[in-house]
């Protein structure tokens, strides 16, 4: 029942923020910050009770829903769910805190809306994340765009309908490949089992022929794709990401984006393991063109809130990397990144946020000279900068090695050129860093921008803390995630392999 | 031979068909002002009491044996009329949907206050257009309400087309619902040529396509000497040749393709739709389109089961083109009711899948589907009929823009059914299409639901825009209102509201209904 209640917590606050008199703005916020801060609390509670001996499903609830097919609300964590969990439980109440004063009233939407939104989609990750019955999943997934919707279409940009519109489509079309899928898993599953199932642990017992492996297997990729998102998919992200309150994109690109590398991670592998080893070369290589594709893209452009969406798309290249290499180093380094990641992007979105709305514009140009009159916020900003650069020190450097390591012993090439990703990282990041806070101050920043405010330091100061935290012992993470990561292991049925390197050095 | 009538087996229909001859009296001998209430009653009553007779019939059923093979149950047969109808488990559920259907779509024709001068119809369907008669008609406040009987007949027929166990009855059945409902059709009270002229029109091609149908019966009764499915479904076995099959088959099939409303026979559907009353539109494409789903697996499950890999290819082509064809042009549409009346097309193209694959899972998920479509439908023209400016329904879509604001709780409810229609996760739409789906693959139909989920996209888009439009544009100065309806109506869209979440998030008693129904009597 944890993890339902941990579900609920949120929902009723939502339902709770929703029913308030329209007037009574302040009060909204405060108990969605409540209720967030409970579920952070009780998220706490899930990570503290796992056995960090067994890599599976812990916590597991099971009750029937539609019996008529197999589908069960069953709900499981591992390690690595659940530190996403985690991660998630306490990117809301950052993003409540820092989306403090980003909305107001209007004929579009109002503050009680915007806050139960938020609400609302923390239960759909929650649950998208814990669901380990596939349909369940499913509806989750599919759900989940809606509240993000309405957060980008409602609260946004002025291009916000079309991008919320964009990101809709995506979602949907991607969505629909997967239900596809899905419908042939099930029949799959009771042409062999005698009765048609979506559940996890049962579907990973299955011997699917490889043709309808491939098959199955490029449905459900395609809408993780689409999420995470890899390229040539992945066009809607920078537009949401722009469009969007920082608030919204922190949630979208920290945490929603997430979903579809973690759906890879832990019902990709395990479920049609022969597929993904025969994909795996294939999605190798188009992981580095996002690497390289998502970083030159990240220099190139001249909108802040772009940029940071394109160096994502370089991130979850990495991720994906991690993932198809499937060895120990790469897959918990892959899980370890998603959690950084969603710290480190949303660090970058809150910091470069606070600096776009004061200056009220997100062109890069429009900046300069920061430093002279903010540098707390100069500070906070190069802060979140270097951990999205992965500098040792930093919670990404960790992972970002780990992805690297893991991949070497597999694919050296690939690893080789994706190494080179980091210094376009060096370069998107810093370059940024010169262009928006060195220099003489022109006369609009002067009177525009001043130094951060309480209420934004108490929003982005524990992310910056975890990132470094976290930097230098990883090892209270990896701890949770690695027998997380050996279980997907035997899924695939893979093993580390051995080290060749030295081997080839000294041969023959 | 001796006839024998079973009258408990045949009480919805009969009733029916009782309740509309009494209908004609009262419009024969109570005088003007009284009718439409004692119309009312009756009609509701006779709903209700037929869809109990239904409850009744399948508890009396389920207590003896599921499925027999026309054996004597209780005192009940599963065939009745001397083997002309089968008043089996599929036929009885699809009598119970078409009866529920009914009573929600009589709520929206007995509406009266929407618009200013009465119900949905013409004052007096006898007077010209914009004469002068019309108008001291419409001034006097008459109402027509001979369009009861009317509507009486049809339900009877539509309750027979579905449990006809043999060509003929099936086609007196589909005369019997036909007639009425192309005269309902040229009745609507606003924009009358364009009502008269989609009556024309539905009436001819109708008037074509069950030629086609009663051509093919003779051509199938050439063959194996019987109208009766069953015999006629041994007889196929046996038969040397396929000269009069085919072709009998493939008449039978224009004709009850013509009424699911399947491209490339189609044409009707959105002229009718726009040009109809909106409460006849919203009763149309669900009751007509379950009844005639109804007969058209019957057909082709008990009938031509045995051919069925001679007509599945042709099958597969008429889906194909329903869900592209349908999905694709509800793109290009101006105006909410064509729009819908393509999505209506795509639709059937969908549930043509559950058709196709010739299995239990198939027939049960179909039923499911219709029941889930056809509750959707009726709501989804409900609204349309609500939304209103002076000169009445604004059906355009840029008329709806910015509806959300002016009036939240409908342009809400509206997105739900259009989710619903989309087949978006909990709503009775996506259960539906899932089940569809999962008996297409199961019957090796995976490329058809290939092109299903594709075509589903390509709906999605459409049906988004239109959310979008209610939703984050501003709505135009001298735009149109929601109006806000009389009980019925208010009613009407609850009922249907209701099932549409409720088979979303709670399909199981209704697919265990489905499910247990079995399989049709042969």
């Amino acid at each position: 029942m944890l993890l339902t209640t941990l579900m609920l917590i949120p929902l009723v606050g939502a339902i709770g923020v929703f029913l308030l008199p329209s007037g009574k703005e302040k009060l909204a916020k405060q108990v969605a910050l409540v209720f967030a801060l409970a579920t952070l609390a009780a998220s706490v509670l899930v990570v503290l009770g796992l056995e960090n001996t067994s890599g599976g499903l812990q916590h597991v609830e099971s009750y029937d829903w539609i019996p008529a097919f197999g589908i069960s609300w069953t709900l499981g964590v591992d390690g690595i769910s659940a530190s996403l969990i985690v991660m998630s439980a306490i990117l809301v109440p950052v993003a409540i805190i820092a989306g403090w004063w980003d909305v107001e009233s209007s004929r579009q939407g109002t503050v009680k809306g915007y806050f139960a939104l938020i609400l609302v989609l923390e239960t759909l990750i929650i649950g998208v994340f814990a669901a380990n019955d596939l349909f369940l999943f499913y509806v989750f997934f599919e759900a989940m765009l809606f509240p993000i919707y309405f957060l980008i279409g409602k609260f946004g940009g002025p291009q916000r309908a079309y991008a919320a519109m964009k990101f809709l489509l995506y979602s949907l079309v991607g969505g629909l490949f997967m239900l596809a899928a899905l419908i042939g898993l099930y029949v799959v599953s009771s042409r062999e089992l005698g009765n048609g199932t979506f559940d996890f642990q049962t579907l990973t017992t299955l011997n699917i022929d490889p043709g309808t492996q491939k098959m199955l297997f490029l449905g459900f990729f395609f809408a993780f794709a689409v999420k995470a998102p890899m390229v040539p998919f992945h066009t809607w992200l920078p537009d949401a990401a722009a469009e969007a309150t920082p608030a919204t994109s922190t949630l979208l690109v920290g945490v929603l984006d997430k979903v579809g590398t973690f759906a890879m991670l832990h019902f990709l592998l395990p479920i049609f393991p022969e597929a993904s080893k025969y994909y795996a070369p294939a999605i190798i290589a188009l992981s580095v063109i996002s690497i390289f594709y998502g970083a030159l893209l990240a220099i190139g452009q001249s909108d802040v809130m772009r940029l940071v969406a394109f160096t994502s798309i370089s991130h979850f290249g990495f991720i994906v990397l991690g993932i198809f290499v499937m060895t120990s180093q790469g897959l918990s380094g892959s899980s370890f990144y998603m959690v950084n990641h969603g710290f480190s992007t949303g660090a970058l979105f809150l910091a470069l946020g606070y600096l776009v709305s004061r200056r009220g514009s997100k062109r890069i140009a429009d900046f300069g000279g920061v430093q002279k009159i903010a540098p707390i916020l100069t500070g906070v900003f190069l802060l979140s900068g270097l951990s999205g650069l992965a500098l040792p020190g930093m919670s990404t450097f960790i992972s970002e090695f780990l992805v690297l390591t893991g991949a070497y012993a597999v694919n050296p090439t690939a690893t080789i050129i994706a190494t080179f990703g980091i210094v376009l990282a060096a370069v998107y990041i810093l370059w940024l860093y010169q262009r928006m806070m060195t220099g003489i101050p022109s006369k609009e920043v002067e009177e525009t921008v001043t130094e951060i405010s309480k209420r934004e330091l108490v929003a982005v100061a524990p992310l910056l803390a975890i990132l470094i935290v976290l930097g230098f012992v990883p090892q209270v993470a990896l701890n949770v995630i690695n027998p997380a990561v050996e279980q997907v292991q035997t899924y695939v049925g893979v093993t580390d392999p051995e080290a060749s390197v030295s081997m080839e050095g000294s041969g023959s | 031979m001796r006839v024998s009538v079973e009258y408990q087996a045949l009480a919805p229909i009969i009733i029916l068909l009782a309740a509309g001859v009494l209908s004609v009296l009262v419009e024969a001998f109570i005088p003007r002002t009284l009718r439409r209430p004692i119309q009312l009653m009756l009609a509701l009553a006779s709903i209700v009491l037929a869809f109990a007779y239904v409850v009744i019939n399948a508890t009396a059923q389920l207590a003896g044996e599921l499925i027999t093979n026309g054996g004597q149950v209780k005192g009940l047969r599963q065939l009745a009329a001397s083997d002309a109808v089968a008043i089996d488990g599929p036929g009885m559920v699809l009598q119970g949907i078409i009866l529920l259907i009914s009573f929600v779509a009589t709520l929206l024709l007995a509406e009266r206050q929407i618009d200013p001068q009465g119900d949905a119809f013409a004052s007096r369907s006898s007077t010209l257009p914009g004469s002068e008669d019309e108008r001291q008609f419409t001034a006097q406040g008459w109402l027509q309400t001979e369009i009861w009987p009317l509507y009486l007949f049809c339900i009877g027929g539509l309750l027979l087309f579905p449990v006809a166990n043999d060509f003929l009855t099936m086609f007196v059945a589909l005369e019997v619902f036909s007639l009425p409902l192309y005269l309902i059709a040229s009745m609507a009270r606003r924009r009358r040529l364009l009502s008269q002229e989609a009556a024309l029109k539905y009436f001819i091609l109708g008037a074509f396509s069950s030629a086609f149908f009663l051509f093919g019966a003779a051509l199938i009764y050439a063959a194996t000497s019987s109208v009766n499915f069953s015999t006629v479904a041994v007889a196929m076995e046996n038969a040397s040749s396929d000269g009069l099959i085919i072709p009998g088959i493939g008449m039978i099939a224009v004709g009850l393709l013509f009424k699911v409303g399947a491209v490339p026979f189609h044409q009707w559907v959105p002229d009718v739709y726009q040009g109809s009353p909106t409460p006849l539109t919203a009763f149309m494409s669900a009751a007509t389109k379950v009844a005639a789903f109804g007969a058209l697996l019957r057909v082709f499950y008990v009938a031509f089961g045995g051919m069925r890999w001679d007509w599945r290819p042709m099958m597969w082509i008429v889906a194909i083109l329903s869900m592209v064809i349908g999905s694709l042009l509800a793109v290009t549409q101006t105006d909410m009711k064509r729009m819908l009346a393509f999505s209506s097309v795509a639709h059937t193209g969908f549930i043509l899948l559950g058709v196709i694959s010739t299995s239990a899972s198939g027939l049960s998920s179909t039923l499911f589907y219709l029941l889930a479509y056809g509750f959707t439908s009726v709501g989804v023209f409900a609204i349309v009929g609500l939304v209103r400016d002076a000169s009445g329904e604004a059906t355009h879509l840029s008329q709806w823009a910015g509806l959300g604001k002016k009036s939240p709780l409908m342009a809400s409810i509206f997105a739900l059914f259009l989710l619903a229609l989309a087949g978006i996760p909990l709503t009775s739409g996506f259960v539906g299409k899932f089940a569809v789906f999962t008996a297409a693959v199961d019957g090796g139909a995976t490329p058809l639901v290939i092109v299903a989920v594709t075509a589903s996209a390509i709906a999605a888009f459409f049906y988004a825009r239109v959310i979008v439009l209610m939703f984050f544009t501003e709505p135009p100065v001298d735009g149109p209102s929601v109006v806000v309806p009389s009980a019925f109506t208010t009613v009407a869209i609850g009922i249907s509201a209701a099932f549409t979440l409720l088979l979303g998030i709670a399909p199981q008693p209704v697919l265990d209904l489905v499910i247990n129904a079995g399989l049709f009597i042969r």
